[in-house]
């Protein structure tokens, strides 16, 4: 393969133009300038290639060397990912730290993977076996919590001459030699592959599982399949993060792609310092060993925040194709439009709304598409679950990047600031958000509730609708003119809010529900309600009702009955049951 | 050593832009200096270049240039600014140059203004608790270091009064360590200018800090360039000669307008209300240099100032700073005009970072479920107030009337204070329980029975 090289003419912030390039392909990886920084090709016009970098662009100048790699813009996917943290092209930024210091330099350059360390490498696979693409060729236990599966390149297929035995290797090292018309390939426990092009799969299957995050509001009302696409827009504020964070942490796949993308420095640190101490709730092992960092926080080259959403939807894939259960949050989808808005401005491209591009919609509709549950190359089952918070400006959901993204995920938590304002966490809205994965899931959650989750989540959503009715009708009349049987819907619905919808992060309990502690939390509520409906057609006042010490505490349950000690909560149920009827009997 | 290259004329003048053609060896975001035919140097900076065109913007204005006797030396280097700890005490412009009149300060490194990305990697989590002595903010919005935390406000109201009494009485409770205030003046009043150099000297704070001033009349491009040299000090200050370092930064809204002004004259495409659409990225170059790093003492703490235009938080200088800093200190117009100082509208008001600098060993173990509590009070109070506008008060129950007598008292005992009051947190949050005994003992849902066994005041 001949080497093109050309020179560069034009530079606009991350835009560079280079003349005498004929022959350079679309999206290729270019290294620009004596510096030889990191970019790719977005645009060809004749001789001329227009390239975007990933780096800052200061001091470049016309008539330096534009140079192709012929290869195009990719990641390397083998053992070394978890627990790694890398910026949007897959840098690690702490092997950057060791070389360069606190302050990231421009033109650095680092394996993505580590190439020195050995990995227990065992073997699932024997010599003379044919061999196709994404079958599993032996397996490396990466971290306590997981097995790593080391597939063979989905392009590569062919009749095993030479497999490794087991022992410790590098990932340079070749572990097997596969044979196809004559031509023999080298595996190597790492492969390569381009980040903008879907990895391949054998079938796709609709989603039947909810991913359980343990956050009430959420498995309970909005529930995500496992493979489903979610967005979480909300103004700055609503806690965007925090619940990402969340999901991240207590979600029940089995690996976490998590991708910063624009945002705070600070958060990424809050997660590179919490996630070591957080505590898998099966295992007990630290979070970390499930984890993928993608940091591209908002002051880094804008082009690679532009990149790390497509670098870490691959890796997704990639362990989705070992049959495992993926969960990846991108926080923020709107940087990551807004890069590409500032790309296409330096392009001088024609904008449409808001001076975002044409192509935003189906940029958008590409990524989406690649969360899904398959039927893996190997014949198992893996899922990849997009989590895409969204940040309108002005909290406005009517700006093109909400917009677009409603047309491609099927769920929507609405984050409301006024929720937030009023320290309601998550400020989730459960009038303006909705899921479609309801009937998909309907049958598992069924099966964990006695058959009673589709029927509970829809009276207490309507109690909570009618407690919005009845607000309007409050700020006409006041609250005292309301008869007795509405009174009590307002006291029920502020229970549901307080002691079921609002969920404190940072408390070591509440933190995360058991799906088993969220039934039986719901299930008393509603009890309550119907006892207490009982109690009031009987002449008894719903103040009164509401004033019970009990009911008082049962807002508190959330935060005082472990997950393991959810008996706890019939028991209380009864005592509160036990005051209603002495109330009536008085 | 690189020879610096000079052309005679330039193409094209444009608002603050020149264009010069036929360079050659000119690299992108290098310093030029622009000599106009009376021998006066200006200073300028490479923005683009595009086929042997390099377009210029030139910080102190083109006010007087011609495009036939102007001469232009690219200096093959980016803009620096010459950094020391001297330079504490003294007064600059936007480029790092002396103002006070006084002779340049000794030179201990010369930096280059843009910096490098903070490797996330390399971050120290902050977790130390400013203590501002101002209620509003250790109580319910707490600052910690190596936070950016802006006030979010409107013209005419007292954001300038706060920020100096943040600036004066901010501290770390039980530490005596090397402290340092960088003010950044960007395109504020001449006499906003001289009330902070005067409030400055009165206080004793002026040895401590370092003053950097562009002004309403002063050029726009220069006014780009203020934030990145003020920070470039604070970076030196804060993680070689390990300084807390407080940066105040007023009024971003006018850097904005510089930054549309100059966009405007490159003819960019324009994306919300004619911003650029890299308005988020420039911010967050400004924003994200604060913080603190692993292994080292000093840290870096922003308080930008932005004047929301016609007081609408959705506009995008607001809205985009919201998403990058941690939190908002939001004033109120409202609150302002009934006389209450400093009018923190608590409500829309947040400090991400606030959760990790309190509680047991920080603040009080009782700091959050407090703080968490007045919080969904006031915000009661507030819809019981506009309530009761329509029903009026007897409409209400008498719960709902303990609200409203709460949202009152709160508003005036404990949001109030003076501007030269320093309260500790202890009398904040001494003030906090007084509020909340106004309220029924089973109302406190978000505060554990002990605390309430230990603060609540039986009437």
């Amino acid at each position: 393969m001949s080497i093109i090289s050309g020179k560069i003419i034009k530079i606009s912030g991350p835009v560079v133009q280079a003349e005498g390039v004929s022959g350079l392909k679309m999206h290729e990886l270019t290294m620009v300038g004596d510096m030889e920084l990191i970019g790719e090709v977005v645009r060809i016009e004749g001789d001329i290639a227009t390239v975007q970098v990933y780096e800052d662009t200061g001091g470049l100048k016309p008539g330096e060397k534009v140079t192709g790699s012929g290869l195009p813009l990719a990641v390397e996917l083998g053992p070394g990912l978890l627990e790694g943290i890398f910026d949007g092209i897959q840098r690690p930024l702490n092997v950057i730290k060791e070389m360069t210091g606190d302050f990231i330099p421009r033109g650095v350059k680092a394996n993505s993977l580590n190439r020195e360390k050995k990995w227990h490498f065992v073997p699932t696979k024997a010599r003379g076996e044919m061999v196709t693409g994404g079958e599993i060729l032996g397996t490396v236990k990466e971290t306590p919590l997981i097995e790593h599966r080391i597939l063979v390149p989905p392009n590569v297929s062919g009749v095993l001459d030479y497999i490794i035995k087991e022992g410790d290797y590098t990932i340079e090292e070749i572990v097997a030699k596969v044979t196809k018309d004559g031509t023999t390939k080298d595996l190597k426990m790492y492969h390569r592959w381009p980040v903008r092009e879907p990895r391949p799969y054998l079938e796709r299957l609709e989603p039947y599982e909810p991913l359980i995050t343990g956050q009430r509001i959420i498995d309970m009302f909005f529930p995500v399949a496992k493979g489903g696409a979610i967005a979480i827009p909300g103004g700055f504020g609503t806690g965007k993060t925090i619940t990402s964070h969340q999901l991240a942490a207590w979600s029940d796949s089995e690996i976490i792609v998590y991708i910063g993308c624009g945002e705070r420095g600070n958060e990424m640190t809050e997660v590179l310092l919490t996630f070591p101490e957080w505590r898998d709730p099966k295992s007990g092992r630290p979070l970390m060993e499930r984890t993928v960092l993608i940091a591209n926080t908002s002051n880094m080259p804008v082009s690679a925040r532009e990149a790390s959403v497509y670098t870490g939807i691959t890796i997704a894939e990639y362990f989705r194709d070992m049959g495992y259960n993926v969960a990846l949050m991108a926080d923020s989808t709107s940087r990551w439009a807004e890069a590409l808005r500032e790309i296409s401005g330096r392009l001088e491209e024609m904008p449409a709304e808001e001076g975002y591009p044409s192509y935003l919609s189906s940029r958008l509709g590409e990524f989406y598409e690649r969360a899904g549950r398959a039927k893996t190359l190997n014949g198992k089952y893996g899922s990849a679950t997009i989590i895409g918070a969204v940040s309108p400006p002005g909290g406005d959901f009517s700006e093109p990047v909400t917009v677009h993204t409603k047309r491609f995920v099927r769920g929507f938590w609405a984050l409301d600031s006024n929720l937030a304002s009023m320290r309601h966490y998550p400020a989730i809205n459960w009038l303006t958000s909705y899921s479609d994965y309801v009937d998909y899931v309907e049958k598992w959650w069924n099966s964990h509730t006695e058959g009673k989750w589709k029927e509970m989540r829809i009276r207490a959503l309507d109690i909570l609708k009618k407690e919005d009715e009845l607000k309007e009708i409050i700020r006409l009349i006041g609250p005292e003119a309301l008869p007795e049987p509405e009174k009590l819907i307002m006291e029920v619905a502020r229970l549901l809010r307080e002691g079921f919808l609002q969920q404190n992060a940072y408390d070591p309990i509440d933190t995360y529900s058991s799906p088993e502690k969220q039934f039986k939390l719901l299930t008393a509520m509603l009890t309550f309600y119907d006892e207490a409906s009982k109690a009031v057609s009987k002449g008894i006042t719903a103040s009164k009702i509401a004033a019970l010490p009990s009911v008082a505490d049962m807002a508190k349950l959330r935060m005082s009955i472990e997950n393991e000690k959810v008996a706890e909560i019939d028991i209380f149920l009864n005592k509160v049951l036990d005051e209603i009827h002495k109330l009536e009997a008085s | 050593m690189q020879i610096s290259m000079e052309y005679r004329g330039v193409a094209k003048i444009s608002g603050p832009l020149i264009f010069v053609e036929g360079i050659s060896n000119v690299g992108y975001d290098e310093l030029v200096e622009i000599k106009s035919e009376d021998g006066v140097v200006r200073k300028g900076r490479v923005l683009e270049i595009n086929r042997g065109v390099a377009a210029v913007e030139v910080f102190e204005g083109t006010s007087g240039l011609s495009t036939t006797k102007t001469s232009v030396k690219f200096l093959g280097k980016p803009l620096t600014i010459a950094v020391s700890t001297e330079m504490l005490g003294r007064i600059f412009n936007g480029i790092g140059e002396p103002m006070d009149g006084g002779p340049p300060p000794f030179t201990e490194d010369y930096r280059d203004v843009n910096g490098l990305p903070m490797n996330p990697y390399s971050r120290d989590y902050p977790t130390q608790f400013i203590q501002t002595g101002v209620s509003a903010i250790d109580g319910m919005d707490t600052l910690v270091r190596g936070q950016k935390l802006p006030l979010f406000s409107g013209s005419g109201l007292p954001h300038n009064l706060i920020a100096t009494q943040i600036a004066r009485q901010a501290t770390i409770v039980g530490e005596e360590t090397g402290f340092a205030v960088i003010f950044v003046a960007m395109g504020i009043k001449h006499d906003e200018a001289s009330f902070f150099k005067r409030s400055f000297e009165e206080s004793g704070a002026l040895k401590n800090s370092a003053i950097f001033l562009n002004l309403a009349d002063d050029p726009p491009v220069e006014r780009l360039v203020t934030p990145r040299s003020a920070l470039t000090l604070a970076e030196y200050l804060a993680f070689e000669q390990d300084l807390h370092v407080l940066v105040i930064l007023t009024d971003m809204t006018n850097y904005a307008e510089a930054l549309r002004e100059i966009s405007a004259a490159r003819e960019e495409v324009p994306s919300r209300k004619g911003y650029p659409g890299y308005l988020y990225s420039d911010f967050a170059s400004i924003y994200e240099r604060a913080g603190r790093i692993k292994g080292r003492k000093g840290s870096i703490t922003q308080m930008p100032v932005l004047t929301m235009p016609n007081d609408d938080i959705t506009h995008p200088i607001p809205d985009l700073t919201g998403y990058i800093t941690e939190g908002q200190i939001v004033i109120d117009r409202d609150l302002h005009r009934r006389g209450i100082y400093p009018p923190i509208n608590i409500l829309p008001s947040l400090s991400r970072l606030m959760k990790d600098g309190i509680g047991k060993g920080k603040t009080r173990e009782d700091h959050a479920p407090v703080a968490s509590q007045l919080y969904s009070a006031y915000a009661r109070a507030q819809d019981l107030r506009s309530l009761s506008t329509i029903i009026g008060e007897e409409g209400l129950t008498d719960k709902d009337r303990d609200y409203l007598r709460f949202g009152e008292d709160f508003e005036k005992r404990f949001l109030s204070q003076r501007f030269d009051e320093n309260r500790s947190l202890d009398t904040t949050l001494g003030l906090a329980w007084k509020e909340l005994s106004l309220l029924q003992e089973s109302e406190l849902t978000r505060i554990a029975d002990k605390f309430i066994k230990m603060y609540y005041q039986h009437p």
